[in-house]
């Protein structure tokens, strides 16, 4: 049973960062190893060190720019990763186990929607708001195949609460009978972080899009954003299909950390491998393929449900 | 106590916000300012005990958003503001009418007798909307499947400027489209 | 927090969202306005469910019938205006009067 504990609110986002940091050390690891450097283990510290590059670095200004709504991009950003895993328990305990709980991670997640295109257009430059753009363009094909695998989850324990979601998972975990929920959550929680093949809206080749002229501190809580974003959406996976705490020996909570760290890597390990998605093949497999077989996934399961 | 507290601020920001949208001059920021007072509303929709409709209202709310500010942008003539202009008819009688409308409805809603009601709330308010829109609902939730269905088809029929006969030749007879893009599926 | 306080609150969103669709000029403003008009429902339904009628769903399904009415609005709205703007490059409910008897 999940109950709910306040000090997890100080904890969370302690816990969420330090994944955050790990990650992009993995990441900057990855790159280093991929580039042929020698010496990894400085490469690990590569974000630490451009962090607190950024934090004394000068803001950057352009002309006209809407500050208000850029300088809210990165904090809204940052703030909604952080509110997507209020609902994500720990072991036994979550900060908040509301009653529409999956819901509430999916309209998290959507903020990212709102914060890219804001980051695009607060510059008033032309390449961030391509990248702005190209992250809503395909808003859609990320986002339904992930709400139909959420439902789909949901489906399966009859209740939208993730407290319910891990009880379900008792005896079988729902990654061994909703594989395809499974991969295509795993495609779209990237998506939605918009790293890996689907980094359409910072990808060089429109100079860095919605991160073209962010710098300074705006620069650094934007990136964060993003990554507590990835770490929210990888630690979501352990409730939904991966059995919570569920496992022999070690206590829940280290499960929970354990699988998270797993999926995370993966997923890091996963954004290196692939190369970028061109958008308009991206679009079709989304709605030709993965919407389809996520639907498919949710009749099976809503047979053997019933 | 602090039920009160949030629901004074919420109905504050939701109006507040909700005036901003016609006097700001950028799009982008009209269009947010609609947006928060959209999840100000379901601030007090969450306060009633609604937790999944408040949550699904934020949900759906920034996901329109995001898609009306494409569209606001595409549309204005002068989108982030930058030259002052106005483009409103009929201000003082719209305001006159607005204000004789609150002023209407204000009245009513305080000189009504409103019924109470003893029941006791339901444990989870979101298995009754479902057990009401797949019993005695039905028939709402098949008309509205039925009105979204129509929306797709008559939104992409008014919107596109291409027709089946663009794509696959005059008689229909091409073997793969001719997109102007080029699919992922191998088309 | 009462019911008439929900339904204060129903009537100004309502009032301004009035304003803002008899006022405006571009087609984009005024949905805008019809939107807030429709926040209005929600709030309202919510308000009647929670304090005239708990033990009925009916104002929740309001709220659905709402954001559904929401979303076909904006949906069919962008679509015709796409279609003005593509056929006669205006956006102006002033300059697509033709039907004014």
């Amino acid at each position: 049973m999940v109950e709910t504990t306040a000090w997890g609110v100080l904890l969370l986002p302690v816990i969420l960062g330090l994944f955050a940091v790990g990650a992009a050390a993995f990441d900057a690891t990855l790159a280093a190893r991929a580039a042929g450097v020698t010496a990894p283990r400085s490469a690990a510290l590569a974000p630490l060190r451009s962090a607190a590059g950024l934090l004394v670095q000068q803001r950057r200004r352009t002309l006209a720019a809407d500050t208000l709504l850029w300088r809210a991009a990165g904090m809204v950003l940052l703030v909604a990763a952080v509110l997507a895993s209020l609902v994500t328990p720990l072991g036994h305990w979550a900060v908040g186990d509301l009653s529409a709980g999956v819901v509430w991670f999916n309209a998290m997640e959507i903020v990212a929607w709102a914060a890219v295109w804001l980051a695009g257009w607060g510059a008033n430059s032309t390449f961030s708001l391509v990248g702005g753009y190209r992250f809503v363009a395909q808003g859609l094909a990320y986002e339904l195949p992930h709400m139909f695998v959420l439902t789909t989850a949901a489906l399966g324990a009859g209740s939208l609460r993730v407290a319910d979601i891990v009880a379900a998972q008792q005896d079988l975990w729902f990654v061994v009978w909703m594989p395809v929920a499974f991969a295509v959550y795993l495609l779209s929680v990237l998506a939605m972080a918009f790293s890996g093949p689907f980094n359409h809206a910072v990808s060089g080749d429109v100079a860095g899009g919605v991160l073209a002229e962010l710098s300074g501190v705006d620069r650094l809580v934007f990136l964060a954003g993003r990554w507590v974003l990835l770490v929210s959406g990888a630690a979501m996976a352990v409730p939904l299909f991966l059995g919570g705490g569920a496992g022999p020996l070690l206590p829940d909570w280290l499960w929970t950390l354990v699988k998270t760290a797993l999926v995370l890597a993966a997923l890091v390990w996963a954004g290196r491998r692939v190369p970028t998605i061109r958008m308009e093949r991206f679009e079709e497999i989304s709605w030709m393929v993965l919407i389809p077989a996520t639907l498919l996934q949710a009749l099976f399961v809503s047979l053997v449900v019933i | 106590m602090w039920r009160e507290f949030v629901f004074w601020l919420c109905a504050a920001g939701s109006v507040v916000t909700g005036v901003a949208v016609f006097r700001v001059d950028s799009m982008a920021r009209a269009t947010f300012a609609l947006l928060a007072s959209f999840l100000f509303a379901a601030g007090t929709v969450l306060l009633v005990d609604l937790t999944y409709l408040g949550i699904l209202v934020i949900l759906m709310m920034i996901m329109e958003m995001v898609i009306m500010v494409v569209f606001m942008l595409m549309y204005m003539m002068n989108p982030a503001g930058l030259m002052p202009m106005t483009m409103v008819h009929n201000q003082k009688g719209s305001l006159a009418i607005a204000i004789g409308t609150f002023a209407v409805l204000a009245t009513g809603i305080y000189l009504i007798d409103w019924p109470t009601s003893s029941a006791p709330q339901p444990e989870d308010p979101t298995m009754a909307l479902g057990e009401a829109l797949m019993g005695p609902k039905m028939l709402m939730m098949i008309v509205l499947g039925l009105a979204l269905f129509a929306t797709i088809v008559a939104t992409v029929v008014l919107a596109t400027h291409r027709g089946r006969y663009d794509r696959y030749g005059d008689r229909l007879d091409r073997d793969r489209p001719d997109d102007p893009v080029r699919g992922g599926v191998g088309r | 927090m009462s019911l008439q306080e929900y339904l204060l609150l129903a009537a100004a969103l309502f009032s301004v969202g009035l304003y803002g669709a008899l006022s405006q000029q571009s087609i984009v403003m005024i949905m805008m306005g019809l939107e807030l008009m429709i926040n209005a429902v929600i709030v309202g339904g919510a308000a009647f469910w929670y304090f005239t009628a708990l033990d009925r769903p009916d104002g929740q399904v309001v709220i659905v019938l709402a954001i559904t009415a929401m979303a076909i609005e904006m949906a069919a709205g962008f679509a015709v205006t796409t279609a003005v703007f593509r056929a006669r490059d205006v956006d102006m409910t002033d300059m697509a009067a033709d039907l004014k008897g």
